[in-house]
């Protein structure tokens, strides 16, 4: 069970801290993507916006998780609600520095770490951002190793951490704070509720942790991965060479499957997107037929009927040529995609984890989990 | 009957005429500040060669990268007033964010953040701010803006305040043109908004262009209709061009891939379109261009439009070719564009180029040949190794698969391409040259339903899509496409969860062949 934060102030010796640059940035948004299983909101919009912070005169700095002190007061952030909204109604921008904010109020003191609660998608920036408002570093880790659409599904929820006092921040400037739920499934669902009526995209900051729960729990290294996935990509393109292949090395991954889109069912549903992609096989899957399903991240793959894939794995969708991730928001009939399976972090293999992010979690009751082979 | 097909590139205009499915002749002209007389020549000239009656041309098809062209050289561009309704959501980005500064500047950087939008069930975000909308108008006035480009927060799903907003602006500014952005794009607001900033910055080139196009065709004695071919290889009527210029983006290499495919009859390939400064290069499948998945650049702006996917490389007929300080020979990028015919030595200028390369080789017979004799043979063969290496990268980057597929060149700069890249077989087409204005010649036709169904009474999304599927087919005939060439290009459907009724909007585009026509 995670201590309670007492009290804190630390300074980070500069030593230890990561100052990301704009090209850090250009390839975060390429493997935040890939990691993002097609969720995690649109990492251009979360691109344009670190870029404006850096722009604005803010340092974005990541701290290893090794160097987290461990009385450290670490709040975990993230965007909350359908990828679709953040890409159309962009957010005002200061959302989660008003969730810090209300939390330090709450509590009395102010918070030493701002941490991810997902590196994929446009969650993979916000912490940066908003460490960059508040003038704390982002540790380098993650509470998913990917993205997920509901809020318990973390590692932190997952291996103890009671969530709430959450406080959470929209476009208009509500505040709303989630004092106390009795389980972490209620704080999604009151959370859920909550961002449907505050236009379905807003940022939630969750209780502060202690750096020795943090240290036992998180999965580690998400930023470093994130950026030399997206480090790998460009370096694949620049050489002329295959970025799904190289992808595939540095994940342990392998390619499932190519295909058209022939049919998308998409649509907004208690504040996610939800639905299926249709595809028909092409090149050394000519004749086959698969399909996706989609709940703000790609949750399942079938091919010929049988599951393929399934969560925790990551199923991603990349456009075939570029190698470049498509969001779910982002797929349109006809397109070429490459279908790719990607093994999770083990802390989400575990029977613990398999209950809240296994495909049962989802809905998929009959569906038993099998981790994907690498190669 | 016979087709006209015209393309105008920034250098060159050519013209082709077609009887069914064969190319009756092809003639390039320079293209001219005015467009008409450079136009006017080409048609001219392809009408003499055929030597047929110009009243039975039965359509003109205008290919143009005009509008492209405008935006890459950031040359006559209208200033803009760009208006996003969404407050106090969206404010962290502001319009044309994402855009190089100096293309900013030309169309004027006026991005303004005024309260109003959607949310995604059909709430307002804030109601419209009407009166900032008239402090706009009046600066639109006082600056002597020329256009202005409105995007609202979901307005693909209600575009009400889009409009509220528009008659609110020409109240005030009348005559003023104004886009709005669900009339151009969809869900992704920036994509969107940028586009219709960009059409609106267009629009005044777009007016006296397609004036220019059809003074050039009256001037000609023709009286039948015209059209102008779009992102996507389809036609569209050259009036809607006035009002939507950035729809015409991507067709040039659109209509010179799918007149290589038309003029060799081959269905999977690479083609490298080779003018006087750049290549382009992009890959055929089943006799299509391929298309890009997500987003392309224009000029430097990300826009969410349907377009092949192509690249550009730096090589030319009019490539400059020099020694390095280690006496290395490099080929481009810098070109000699359009002056080639005055600045390349096979021509009698100064400058060492490309096509002077080829010439000397032997491998092509342009100009004089006898004003390339004194270049090294030495020198030419490593400048003809770099070309050679310039192009099978870029062959190479468009590959999909081990598979060997032919390489087909096309474009007045293909003397540059040898007759094998590599393990691949090269193809260079009968009228080459021409193949963009075959491309617009033989462009296909579409059908469009874009409406909202209600799905109730036991009407299923399938049946919705099937109907206007039915409906867009049936347009597409009506237009003059073959009905068993027919295909779906776009299928979307939005829920408008507002709306009582569990209502969708559906939009489905097809597109087929122009009858009398096999490609």
């Amino acid at each position: 069970m995670p201590e309670t934060v007492t009290r804190s102030k630390f300074e980070y010796d500069p030593a230890d801290i990561w100052v990301l640059d704009r090209e850090d940035i250009d390839a975060l948004e390429i493997g935040s993507a890939i990691l993002g299983t097609g969720g995690g909101g649109n990492p251009y919009v979360g691109k344009l916006r670190a870029r404006q912070a850096i722009d604005d005169g803010f340092t974005l700095s990541v701290l290893p998780l090794d160097k987290v002190p461990d009385e450290a007061c670490c709040v975990s952030l993230g965007g909350i609600g359908a990828p679709v909204v953040g890409y159309e109604r962009i957010r005002e921008g200061r959302e989660g520095l008003r969730c810090v904010r209300a939390i330090e109020e709450m509590q009395g003191f102010p918070v030493d770490l701002i941490v991810c609660e997902e590196i994929g998608g446009s969650n993979a920036m916000e912490p940066l951002i908003v460490g960059g408002m508040t003038g704390l570093p982002v540790v380098d880790c993650d509470g998913m190793g990917r993205a997920f659409p509901e809020m318990q599904m973390t590692t932190y929820s997952i291996y103890g951490h009671t969530s709430t006092p959450s406080v959470m921040c929209d476009v208009h400037g509500n505040i709303v704070i989630f004092q106390h739920a009795v389980t972490e499934l209620f704080h999604e669902r009151m959370a859920r509720a909550c961002v449907v009526a505050q236009g379905g995209g807003s940022d939630l900051a969750s209780a502060p942790m202690t750096g020795t729960f943090l240290k036992k729990f998180a999965i580690p290294n998400s930023y470093t991965q994130a950026v030399s996935l997206g480090r790998a990509v460009i370096d694949a393109k620049r050489r002329h060479a295959d970025p799904i292949a190289a992808i595939c090395e540095r994940e342990n991954g392998r390619h499932a499957f190519s295909g058209k889109i022939t049919d998308l069912k998409r649509h907004l549903r208690g504040g996610f997107v939800v639905g299926e992609a249709m595809l028909s096989g092409i090149d050394n899957h000519h004749g086959e037929d698969a399909s996706v399903l989609i709940q703000n991240e790609n949750l399942v793959f079938t091919r010929e009927g049988e599951v393929a894939v399934s969560v925790p794995d990551l199923i991603v969708v990349l456009d075939i040529d570029s190698g470049h991730a498509i969001t779910t928001e982002m797929l349109r009939y006809g397109q070429r995609v490459a279908i790719l399976a990607l093994p999770c972090h083990p802390l989400l293999q575990s029977p613990a984890a398999l209950e809240v992010v296994g495909p049962k979690a989802f809905g998929f009751p009959d569906i038993v989990y099998r981790p994907v082979a690498g190669g | 009957m016979y087709r006209l097909g015209i393309d105008v590139g920034g250098t060159n205009t050519d013209a082709v005429v077609m009887e069914g499915n064969k190319v009756l002749s092809g003639v390039k002209a320079a293209t001219t500040e005015d467009v008409t007389s450079g136009v006017i020549e080409a048609l001219e000239g392809a009408i003499g060669k055929a030597g047929i009656d110009r009243a039975k041309i039965g359509n003109v098809m205008i290919g143009t990268t005009h509008f492209t062209n405008a935006v890459i050289e950031r040359r006559h561009l209208n200033k803009v007033a760009a208006i996003r309704l969404g407050l106090p959501a969206t404010a962290c980005l502001p319009p044309m964010v994402d855009w190089p500064e100096d293309l900013k500047g030309v169309v004027g950087n006026l991005g303004y953040l005024v309260k109003g939008g959607y949310e995604f069930d059909g709430r307002e975000i804030s109601p419209l701010d009407e009166a900032e909308i008239a402090r706009i108008a009046g600066e639109i006035r006082d600056n002597d803006i020329k256009a202005a480009a409105i995007t609202c927060v979901f307005a693909p799903i209600n575009d009400t305040m889009e409009k509220q907003a528009k008659a609110l602006i020409e109240k005030h500014c009348p005559g003023l043109p104004v886009v709005l952005s669900t009339d151009i794009g969809r869900i992704g607001l920036l994509e969107r908004e940028s586009a219709a900033i960009m059409n609106a910055s267009l629009l005044s080139l777009a007016d006296r262009t397609v004036s220019a196009f059809a003074k050039a065709l009256a001037d000609a004695g023709l009286t039948c209709p015209f059209f102008i071919t779009q992102n996507d290889g389809t036609l569209m009527a050259a009036d809607t061009v006035r009002n939507f210029p950035v729809l015409t983006f991507a067709s040039g290499p659109t209509n010179s891939m799918r007149g290589a495919a038309f003029l060799t009859g081959v269905r999977e390939a690479i083609v490298v379109d080779i003018g006087g400064t750049t290549s382009d290069v992009g890959s055929l499948h089943l006799g299509f261009p391929r298309q890009a998945a997500t987003v392309v650049d224009v000029g430097g702006v990300r826009t969410n439009f349907r377009m092949p996917d192509v690249f550009s490389i730096g090589l030319g007929g009019g490539s400059l070719v020099r020694k390095d300080h280690t006496g290395k020979a490099t080929v481009g990028p810098q070109s000699t564009g359009y002056r080639i015919t005055k600045e390349a030595k096979v021509f009698g200028g100064e400058t060492l180029t490309a096509t002077d390369i080829a010439v000397a080789l032997g491998k092509a017979s342009v100009g004089d040949a006898a004003k390339v004799k004194d270049v090294d043979p030495t020198f030419a063969k490593a400048a003809e190794a770099e070309i050679i290496a310039l192009l099978e990268n870029a062959v190479e980057r468009s590959r999909m698969s081990p598979e060997p597929i032919p390489v087909i060149a096309v474009g007045g700069g293909s003397i540059l391409m040898p007759d094998r890249l590599g393990d691949l077989e090269v193809i260079r087409p009968e009228n080459f040259a021409v193949a963009n204005a075959v491309g617009a010649a033989i462009a296909q036709i579409s059908g469009e339903v874009d409406r909202v169904y209600a799905l109730e009474n036991g009407l299923t999304r399938e049946l919705c899509l099937a109907e206007a599927e039915k409906e867009a087919t049936e347009k597409a005939i009506a237009a003059g496409a073959v009905a068993d060439t027919i295909e779906v290009i776009e299928r979307e459907d939005v829920p408008l969860a507002y709306l009582p009724g569990n209502a969708t909007r559906i939009h489905v585009k097809v597109v087929g062949e122009m009858g009398g026509m096999d490609a």
